[in-house]
C-alpha cells in the first residue's frame, strides 16, 4: 500500500518533458518532490504564476508571491506573472498539458466530486471546475477509500459534481486505474496489494484483464 | 493627461452607499485593496454585494466587513479559512454564490470589455449550471454566464501615476487588472504613486482609461496566510 508520498511518486512518472503542469492542493503538491531532474517542465499556479520554484528560504518570503494554496513561493528563471483571466485562458484554452488534482469521489464514467459536502463543508470550487472542464489530461490523486472505509471509486458520485466525464486516470494508495467507457480498468497494483483487495475497495465497475503488474 | 489622482481614501470612496455591488481584487490576502476595505469599514455601509475571489480571513480583508455584517451577498470561488463567513452562510444571514474561478475572472473581463455574456465549459453538468442556458460548440457543452454589473471596483496595484496607469507586482496582480473598468467607477490604490512620466509606457499593465480614481495607500500590512519556507542546507 502507498502513502501520500508514494502516490505522488507514482504520478510523477506521468509527467513528461516540456509539460506545463497544474497541481491541486494536497497530494498533488507533493508531486514536485519526485519529478525527474533530467526533464524540463513548468508548474502553473492558477492565481497567476508560471514557472513556480520551491518555497523561499526563511526571511526571504514575499507576501506578493504566493501559489494557489496561498503559500509563499519563489519563481525560477523564465517565470512569468499574469492576471486571473489570462491564467484561466491557459487552462480553458488547453495550453496546460497536465492537471493533477485531489477528489472526494470519482465515478466509473469519469465524473468527479471534490468541492462540496452539502450542509458540512462549503469552501467553494476555486479553479477546479475550470480545470476539469477543459483539461485533456487529468490525473486524480486520492486515497482509494474515505475515512469511514467506503470506496471513493463509485458507479455514480453521491456528492455535488465538479465536472462530468473528465477524469482519465486515477492513482490511489492501492492502484493505478484508467477510466474507460466500460468502467475503471485496473492497470497496476500498489506494492503488496492484491487484486481482491482492490476489487473489495472499488464500488464501481472494475475491469481486470490478464495479470495486473505490481507498480515498481 | 487626464488626472485621476485623489488625495486620500476618503475622497476615493465618495459615492459609496448602502446596497451597492462592489468588486474587490485580490487572491486570498494577496493584492487586496487594504486601504479601501478599511474605509468601507469606517463608512459602515451595509447591504453590500461583494464580488471577490475570496472572503478574507476572520480579522483581515473582507472578513472585517463580515464581522460588522456589512455584506449581504458574496460572489466568490473559494471561501475557506473564515469561520465567521461559514457561520453567517450556514445560518442564512449571508447569501453566497460560489462560481468557478475562471468564470469569475471572465465575468469581470466581459464587463470590462463590453461583452454582455460569455460561454464557458466550466461547470457544465454541475449545480453551477442549473437554470442557465447551455449550448453545444464543436461537440462540447458550454454554459452562458453574464458579465457582472457593479457600482465600484476596488483594485490594488504596486505602482501607478496620476493618469491612472497601473503596474502590478508578482501574484498580487490576480483579479485586479480584470476588475479595472468593469464597474461604473474603478478606484485604484497603489503602494507608490510615482511622478508622471516615470513609468515606461511599454511596461504598463493597465492603461489609465480603465481607472477613474487613483490614490496612494497610507500603509500596507500585506499579511501572509501560509508562510512556507525551506531550510538552508
Amino acid at each position: 500500500m502507498l502513502d501520500k508520498n508514494g502516490i505522488a511518486k507514482r504520478i510523477a512518472k506521468e509527467v513528461q518533458d516540456r509539460f506545463y503542469v497544474n497541481l491541486g492542493i494536497g497530494i498533488p503538491t507533493l508531486v514536485t518532490n519526485f519529478v525527474r531532474e533530467d526533464i524540463n517542465i513548468e508548474f502553473q499556479s492558477e492565481n497567476g504564476v508560471l514557472g513556480m520554484g520551491p518555497f523561499p528560504f526563511e526571511g526571504e518570503e514575499d507576501a506578493d508571491i504566493i501559489n494557489a494554496g496561498k503559500q509563499t513561493i519563489t519563481t525560477l528563471a523564465g517565470a512569468s506573472f499574469f492576471d486571473s483571466a489570462t491564467s484561466f485562458s491557459m487552462i480553458r484554452g488547453q495550453h496546460v498539458d497536465l492537471t493533477i488534482l485531489g477528489a472526494m469521489e470519482v465515478s466509473e464514467n469519469g465524473d468527479i466530486a471534490n468541492w462540496k459536502i452539502p450542509g458540512k463543508m462549503v469552501k467553494g470550487m476555486g479553479g477546479a471546475m475550470d480545470l476539469v472542464a477543459s483539461a485533456e489530461n487529468i490525473i486524480v490523486a486520492m486515497m482509494h477509500t474515505n475515512k469511514r472505509g467506503e470506496s471513493k471509486l463509485l458507479k455514480k458520485c453521491s456528492l455535488p459534481l465538479t465536472g462530468v466525464g473528465c477524469v482519465k486516470k486515477i492513482v490511489t494508495n492501492l492502484a493505478v486505474l484508467d477510466v474507460t467507457e466500460n468502467g475503471f480498468r485496473l492497470l497496476e497494483r500498489a506494492p503488496g496489494v492484491s487484486v481482491e483487495e482492490i476489487q473489495n475497495a472499488t464500488e464501481g465497475t472494475l475491469i481486470i484483464e490478464g495479470d495486473i503488474p505490481e507498480m515498481n | 493627461m487626464i488626472n485621476k489622482k485623489v488625495n486620500n481614501v476618503t475622497v476615493a470612496l465618495q459615492g459609496v452607499t448602502d446596497n451597492m455591488t462592489l468588486m474587490l481584487g485580490g487572491f486570498g490576502l494577496c493584492g487586496i485593496p487594504e486601504n479601501s476595505i478599511a474605509q468601507l469599514v469606517k463608512l459602515n455601509v451595509k447591504g453590500l454585494t461583494c464580488i471577490s475571489n475570496n472572503a478574507g480571513v476572520d480579522d483581515f480583508g473582507l472578513g472585517l466587513l463580515l464581522q460588522k455584517h456589512q455584506i449581504k451577498k458574496m460572489i466568490s470561488s473559494y471561501v475557506g479559512e473564515n469561520d465567521e463567513f461559514e457561520r453567517q452562510m450556514l445560518s442564512g444571514e449571508l447569501d453566497v454564490e460560489l462560481i468557478p474561478q475562471g468564470t469569475l475572472a471572465e465575468r469581470c473581463r466581459a464587463a470590462q470589455a463590453g461583452f454582455p455574456a460569455i460561454y464557458t465549459p466550466a461547470g457544465y453538468g454541475t449545480e453551477v449550471a442549473e437554470g442557465k442556458e447551455t449550448r453545444e460548440f464543436d461537440g462540447k457543452m458550454h454554459v452562458l454566464e453574464y458579465a457582472f454589473k457593479a457600482d465600484f471596483a476596488f483594485v490594488k496595484a504596486w505602482k501607478g501615476d496620476e493618469a491612472g496607469n497601473l503596474i502590478f507586482k508578482g501574484s498580487a496582480r490576480n483579479f485586479n487588472p480584470n476588475m479595472c473598468g468593469a464597474a461604473k467607477i474603478t478606484v485604484a490604490e497603489v503602494e507608490e504613486l510615482v511622478q508622471l512620466g516615470s513609468l515606461d509606457p511599454n511596461q504598463i499593465h493597465i492603461p489609465g482609461i480603465f481607472v477613474q480614481r487613483i490614490f496612494q495607500g497610507e500603509t500596507y500590512e500585506k499579511r501572509i496566510e501560509q508562510r512556507t519556507v525551506r531550510q538552508r542546507s
